[in-house]
């Protein structure tokens, strides 16, 4: 019982920025102005309650229907993570089900090529990602930050994992009942193995909900940035609508936590496995 | 091998026919070599040429990224942050897993935990900032615990403890993806083992170092690499509390290349990218070659 209790205490210190965020974005700005001023003096502590005085929504109010400026940037994250989703599943899940399912030269040799370059981080394929977009001529749009994150190895991994654990006597009867491969593909490995899919759009979409290396990095238009970028531009005179958007940002991601907790947990376990 | 191109192939003593597994593996593909290795492979012969005049430069690249001051500073400064998080983040990542799974329902206290993986690092560097200001929470804390004097106010973010809240940031983020990652692993060893280490007396002290720890080698080579390559992704908390040009205990290989790639230093860039490449390679495969001869 102890344990729980320390336990849940710490797990508390981990949320509870999320308490700091909706609390603020419902406070008055004149309490905000209260709470907050050592910021900007110098002077005395910072201050804060979970329980404004004056609850308000008037920060929402204000970035929902009078900037739209915030629309935009929240539909730029919508459409960079949406479309980077897309692509992956489109392009990872058969290349998966090809190295899980198929016996062919190379196949060795190309699952280390996807598994090392899924472990490279941003910093070491920047320079080579910039050298391409360059060419094609597609920095400074958001398909300089789409179609690289699109063509990540990761979800391959992943999805892979899934087709591997498949029975291939199930495969071998459908072959024998005369359905041809793309069938089996269709009907067989995508429903039978969605549970690895769905762990890899949950992890995606976490990962290119709040990017920041890439569009920072590629994207100078600031009427083309996502959330990530343009939330922290917001200065502090503007606490009040920065907690609000903050909040709003962090709507999407924590909706699908909670719906994907158990793809979530699946997805990370597997991707600790080693084969 | 003209058969197997055609899609038939010998599998045992079954054949079958199918589309060439290319069809399927194609896109990807495609894509692969487009985005990530030939440019990788561009970006090699780069390090070794004049990017102005395309000429054979050797390794004055390497020789100049190696003698630059803010490329040392920052290597350095990543090496201590690795060493320093890494054990930290995984030990505590195996205490947490352990006392989970004795708890009954830990499925809230986990979800807690690895919350802050979905919680985007643009919407906390406000709150980083309350906390870690001179004048901010923690030490309003410290002052009202008695551990601080009104006057000392020390101001987080602009010295060396910076690095500090960095590897805090770190912890933050990634405990829950560790322990997450342990638990799968703890689940791995066989019930049987414990329960007959248990029968035949063994405290459980001795049945976690004797029995389980022995067991989970192999989650910590993976926990271990992903967990490292996860400490790369900090700079996105990093640069968003504190810019391009934090304090220079926290100022890593990250906003190096970030900053170079501002300043277009392509060549520089280059010769950093193919070591830290090698580095990071070389790193990986050491590990797996001491856990191989564990096993």
């Amino acid at each position: 019982m102890m344990r729980r209790i320390l336990l849940f205490l710490t797990g508390c210190i981990f949320v509870a920025p999320v308490l700091v965020l909706v609390s603020g974005s419902l406070m008055s700005r004149f309490e905000l102005g209260e709470y907050l001023g050592a910021l900007e003096t110098g002077e005395g502590f910072v201050g804060w309650t979970l329980f404004p005085l004056y609850p308000t929504f008037s920060h929402y109010g204000r970035l929902l229907f009078e900037t739209p400026q915030f629309l935009t940037v929240f539909w730029n994250s919508v459409k960079i993570a949406g479309i980077t989703l897309a692509g992956q599943l489109f392009l990872a899940a058969p290349a998966a089900w090809a190295l899980a399912v198929y016996h062919f030269r190379r196949r060795g040799f190309l699952l280390t090529l996807y598994v090392g370059l899924m472990l490279l981080p941003f910093q070491v394929t920047m320079l080579s990602n910039f050298l391409v977009l360059d060419g094609l001529g597609l920095i400074g749009t958001h398909w300089a930050i789409i179609l690289p994150a699109a063509c990540s190895t990761f979800p391959v991994f992943l999805i892979y994992r899934g087709f591997r654990s498949l029975p291939q006597s199930l495969l071998e009867a459908a072959r024998i009942d005369g359905a041809g491969e793309w069938r089996i593909f269709w009907k067989i490995g995508l429903p039978l193995a969605s549970n690895g899919i769905l762990s890899a759009a949950v992890l995606g979409f976490l990962e290119y909900w709040s990017l920041i290396e890439q569009p920072l990095a590629f994207l100078k238009d600031p009427s083309l940035w996502p959330l990530s970028l343009y939330l922290p531009e917001i200065s502090l005179e503007q606490a009040g609508y920065s907690f609000a958007a903050s909040v709003i940002t962090l709507i999407p991601p924590a909706f699908v936590f909670f719906i994907g907790q158990d793809y979530l947990e699946a997805g990370i376990a597997a991707a600790g496995l080693k084969e | 091998m003209r058969s197997k191109k055609n899609g038939i192939v010998r599998e045992g003593k079954a054949r079958r026919v199918f589309h060439s597994p290319l069809c399927f593996l194609a896109p990807s593909l495609i894509g692969v070599m487009l985005f990530s290795c030939l440019p990788s492979l561009d970006v090699v012969r780069r390090s070794f040429t004049n990017a102005a005049a395309g000429s054979w430069a050797g390794l004055s690249h390497y020789r100049e990224v190696f003698a630059n001051e803010a490329f040392r500073l920052a290597a350095w400064n990543t090496v201590r942050f690795t060493a320093v998080c890494l054990p930290l983040l995984v030990g505590l990542g195996l205490f947490v897993a352990v006392a989970l799974s004795k708890v009954r329902g830990g499925q809230t206290i986990r979800a807690m935990f690895l919350f802050p993986m979905a919680i985007p690092a643009a919407a906390i560097a406000l709150v980083w900032r309350m906390v870690f200001d001179a004048g901010g929470l923690l030490n309003l804390l410290l002052v009202r615990l008695g551990l601080l004097t009104q006057e000392a106010r020390p101001d987080y973010m602009g010295s060396g403890a910076a690095f500090w809240v960095l590897v805090f940031t770190y912890v933050w983020k990634n405990l829950g993806y560790t322990v997450v990652l342990w638990l799968a692993g703890l689940s791995a060893v066989p019930a049987e083992i414990a329960e007959a280490a248990r029968m035949d007396g063994a405290s459980e002290r001795r049945l976690f170092w004797r029995i389980i720890l022995p067991n989970l080698k192999g989650s910590l080579y993976t926990i271990t690499v992903l967990s490292f390559l996860n400490s790369f992704k900090v700079f996105r908390e990093a640069y968003l509390v504190a810019g391009s040009y934090p304090d220079e205990s926290m100022y890593l290989l990250q906003h190096l290349f970030n900053n170079w790639f501002v300043s277009m230093d392509l060549d520089k860039m280059a010769a950093a990218a193919v070591c830290l490449g090698a580095v990071l390679l070389g790193a990986i495969l050491l590990l797996q070659r001491l856990w191989d001869r564990e096993d």
